[in-house]
């Protein structure tokens, strides 16, 4: 094994999803169940990742209760003794399926809400999806999950944060996760749309530094700014290749869930290797890893052990050459690009909706 | 709260101690987070119960390793407890 080891296994079951909100982190390109994997590869991969060292399975998608195997599948997670995340929209989270996947060992529910006016939230997901928030929420407290709410935030929403932070703590979150949109796939189709207002942003970070103080020891309030927001990049995923690994719907593997827009790496799939040799040897894996993939101004920049020269997949989306310095740091020469972006925010533009391609009948 | 050695820690009602048969280590996970722990935090951790007191805990330490740990045992929780890993009552 080589020294670092990965920690975290996010598992992409399906991308089918009853919501279209229009900042998915899944592919512009979707399919539907047709190519999904079986439940007998996933069992192996859970088993695999366990053995290279993985602590932390999300069960993610898409809408991950739309398996009819989840059960089955969180079951196998618990017994190999992973740590099981259920990242759902709630819709589809019944009594009965609530139940079964508590006595399965799943031991946390991730819930999202997408605003806490039901007008608003309904048109960000675009479709009726608000009324199914609290009697799930009812639920997790009621079984005795680890409860954490997460919120995409957005023009639309931002300046409801506190409102919505409130919102959370009534419905008894442990944590609540306050992510702003970060601009791949979906969202990078709707930047225009979602870009908040640099007041906004500065009005928003007062909220939450606040709310974080009101609720310690209540609820954990991890408060995330977008980045297009900040002087450097982040340091995704603590940097390609090292903790993090995504399992797509079809079995490729992703050093993470934005990696398929990266069009000019090929992805290996656990249906035709082990999740130890991906994790050692697959080329995706290694394009990034490490710093001689690096250029200027990262190569030389003290900075490339902290943020590893950012994201690639925004490299890639902006500048088309993944090798770049994310254009986010001020020290990038495309960063000119993420000013521009800043100042069309204040032209936004209607939703462009997350929907799967419709696919050809059977001949 | 600042710890005291009056105080008496638990863990996270949402963090579970458990061993890591890979890394042959101990690791406190909870969610979306995992904290790999060296023998002595782990042999700390195992003694907050809810009951025992930092004293209390330090002194059963002290005695296994044959010196005083008190000052060990109440910054390693206190570092804990900042990430609200560890919650003091």
């Amino acid at each position: 094994m080589s020294d670092s080891r990965p920690t975290t296994l996010l598992a992409e079951l399906t991308y089918r999803c009853p919501l279209h909100c229009p900042y998915c982190s899944n592919p512009l390109n979707l399919v539907g169940a047709a190519d999904e994997l079986p439940t007998e590869v996933w069992t192996r991969v859970f088993s695999e990742a366990r053995d290279i060292g993985v602590l932390q399975l999300g069960l993610s998608g898409g809408e991950p209760l739309a398996r009819r195997d989840l059960e089955e599948l969180t079951a196998c997670a618990h017994r190999v003794g992973l740590y099981t995340t259920l990242v759902t929209s709630a819709v589809g989270f019944t009594p009965d399926r609530a139940r079964a996947l508590r006595d399965a060992g799943l031991d946390h529910v991730q819930i999202s809400i997408q605003d806490i006016e039901p007008e608003s939230a309904d048109r960000i997901a675009g479709m009726a999806a608000a009324r199914h928030k609290e009697p799930a929420a009812a639920l997790v407290r009621q079984l005795g999950f680890a409860f954490t709410i997460n919120v995409v935030l957005h023009r639309a929403n931002l300046d409801r944060l506190e409102e919505i932070i409130d919102y959370a703590a009534a419905l008894g979150a442990d944590r609540l996760e306050l992510a702003n949109t970060q601009y791949y796939g979906w969202a990078l189709e709707n930047r225009a749309a979602l870009m908040p207002t640099a007041d906004q942003i500065a009005r928003s970070q007062a909220v939450a530094d606040a709310a974080i103080e009101r609720y310690r020891g209540r609820m954990q309030i991890i408060y995330v700014l977008p980045d297009y927001f900040e002087s450097y990049p982040k340091p995704c995923y603590g940097g390609w290749g090292r903790v993090y690994m995504v399992v797509a719907p079809d079995g490729r593997v992703l050093p993470c869930h934005g990696a398929t827009h990266i069009s000019t790496l090929r992805f290996d799939n656990v249906r035709d290797h082990s999740m130890e040799w991906i994790w050692e040897q697959s080329p995706a894996f290694l394009a990034f890893r490490g710093d001689a993939w690096m250029s200027e101004p990262c190569r030389s920049c003290p900075r490339k052990t902290i943020d590893f020269g950012g994201c690639r997949c925004q490299a890639f989306a902006l500048t088309a050459d993944a090798t770049n310095t994310d254009p986010v740091c001020t020290l990038s020469p495309h960063h000119h690009l993420i000013e521009q972006a800043r100042r069309d925010a204040d032209e936004p533009t209607p939703y462009r909706y997350r929907y799967l391609k419709v696919e050809a009948a059977p001949a | 709260m600042p710890l005291t050695p009056l105080s008496v820690p638990t863990l996270w009602r949402l963090a579970r101690l458990d061993f890591d048969r890979v890394r042959q280590q101990h690791v406190l996970l909870y969610p979306e987070g995992a904290v790999l722990l060296n023998d002595t935090g782990a042999a700390i951790l195992e003694l907050c119960d809810g009951h025992r007191s930092v004293e209390a805990i330090a002194k059963i330490l002290g005695e296994r390793y044959n010196c005083d740990v008190e000052g060990d045992v109440t910054e390693y929780l206190s570092q804990l407890a900042e990430k609200e890993l560890v919650r003091v009552g």
